[in-house]
């Protein structure tokens, strides 16, 4: 898949779509790694339909990052969701670093769905008014998921940290293990910094929301809020990743690219 | 069996015809929820004619409902059986699909199925707090959620107290 196709700097709003598309995907992709394996039927169950939401969101996503890259290339073949999802390689993917990090236990994986989708709930509640109708019709649609993707890891982030000596303990070290990735979030790549147009959203902005609802969420569970000024990981929006996400497209990609153009 | 030919609106005018399709698809179900069809969820949003093809717009439920190929797949059967050759199934993804939407008397439905209705409107913030669900088996207002997600990504888990049965709770969306 060329990298020059859909990591042209100038296209701005295909970058866009492919950070939110791949955010989606691997979040997704890291989550159904707990079906059959959950603690118990039903947050087995939860987990895999959390899963489910996202990638059925990378979708639409993925379907309009298609649309926009055809309407601006010349060449005879059209590009598809598929050749997004699985034939580009990791400098290419523009996801959050939070979301390719090692599911570990319930502790780490709740805190990562916490964190994420309290992002996603207010990334998308000011992207229903972005002036690209497509970003604005997904993010309306995402945004009633997120909104029980943010209940349900919030009450389990409490049951944990309100929970015994060990589940405390866990959920403690999974707040301050993933705190540093959270920076990111909040941090403008190039093809979002333009929020002026009112395309994407001014990232910024959001912070002191989803810091509040942070730190009543950690009270009530207990446990203590983080050192705000913590150094922050960054890079995943712009193609630099940690060393898991190569694992996870060998996994997720391999059949794909083992048996090119395989279809059910 | 229609030729497949321009026309294909050749018993009555285009209105009728588009009423016909309506009725057609009323024998369109939910895969996962068979005594529902796609009219009572409210899937279908607009159907349009255009020369000799028909154009269903739909709304997605779930973002990764896995039900709605199928049901564009049937929604094509279902038509093609009647006669319509070419069908164009487009998605619509605003306005959002919302469980508002939902006939009465599919909520009437769902309960003589087993499945607890929607509670409320979604624009009432409550929504997402736990109000009381009915079970579906006694009546009995007195039942927990168990989870708030089920077997699909439409569905919660709860459990009567009174009468012990679990039954699945059609989340308001």
């Amino acid at each position: 898949m060329s990298s020059k196709a859909t990591n042209n700097p100038e296209n701005h709003l295909l970058n866009y779509t492919l950070h939110l598309a791949d955010s989606c995907l691997i979040m997704g992709h890291r989550l159904s790694e707990w079906t059959g394996h959950g603690p118990m039927l039903e947050q087995d169950i939860a987990i895999s339909n959390i899963a489910l939401d996202l990638i059925g969101q990378a979708r639409n996503f993925y379907q309009y990052a298609a649309e926009i890259s055809n309407s601006n290339s010349e060449k005879e073949k059209k590009i598809t969701e598929d050749d997004l999802a699985y034939l580009r390689d990791a400098a290419d993917f523009k996801n959050l670093l939070i979301t390719e990090l090692p599911n570990g236990d319930w502790a780490k994986t709740i805190g990562k769905i916490f964190f994420f989708s309290l992002w996603q709930f207010y990334f998308y509640q000011k992207l229903i008014y972005s002036a690209d109708k497509q970003l604005a019709a997904i993010a309306e649609k995402s945004l009633k998921e997120a909104t029980y993707h943010v209940k349900w890891s919030s009450d389990w982030v409490i049951r944990l940290g309100d929970g015994t000596e060990e589940s405390k303990n866990r959920m403690q070290r999974s707040i301050s293990d993933l705190w540093p990735y959270t920076g990111e979030m909040f941090v403008p790549a190039a093809f979002e910094s333009d929020f002026k147009n009112r395309v994407c959203i001014d990232v910024t902005s959001i912070r002191n929301d989803w810091t509040k609802k942070v730190k009543e969420v950690l009270q009530e569970a207990t446990t203590d809020f983080p050192d705000e000024k913590t150094w922050m990981q960054s890079g995943g929006k712009n193609g630099i990743h940690t060393e898991h996400l190569g694992f996870i497209l060998a996994e997720m990609q391999f059949m794909q690219r083992a048996y090119p153009g395989l279809e059910w | 069996m229609n030729d497949g030919g321009a026309d294909i609106v050749n018993n009555g005018s285009k209105e009728e015809t588009i009423k016909r399709i309506w009725e057609i698809l009323r024998s369109v179900n939910d895969p996962e929820i068979p005594v529902l069809s796609v009219i009572d969820l409210g899937i279908i949003r607009n159907i349009k004619i255009e020369g000799d093809m028909v154009q269903v717009l739909i709304t997605p439920t779930y973002s990764g409902c896995p039900a709605m190929d199928f049901i564009g797949m049937n929604i094509r059967k279902a038509l093609l059986k009647n006669g319509f050759e070419k069908t164009n199934i487009k998605h619509v993804l605003s306005p959002a699909w919302t469980t508002d939407w939902m006939t009465e008397e599919a909520k009437e439905k769902l309960k003589s199925y087993g499945i607890a209705p929607p509670v409320s409107k979604t624009f009432d913030k409550n929504y997402l707090t736990n109000l009381p669900v009915q079970c579906p088996h006694c009546h009995s207002l007195n039942t927990n959620l168990i989870s708030q997600f089920g077997s699909t990504a439409c569905k919660a888990i709860y459990q009567c107290n009174d009468c012990g049965e679990p039954f699945d709770y059609f989340k308001c969306h």
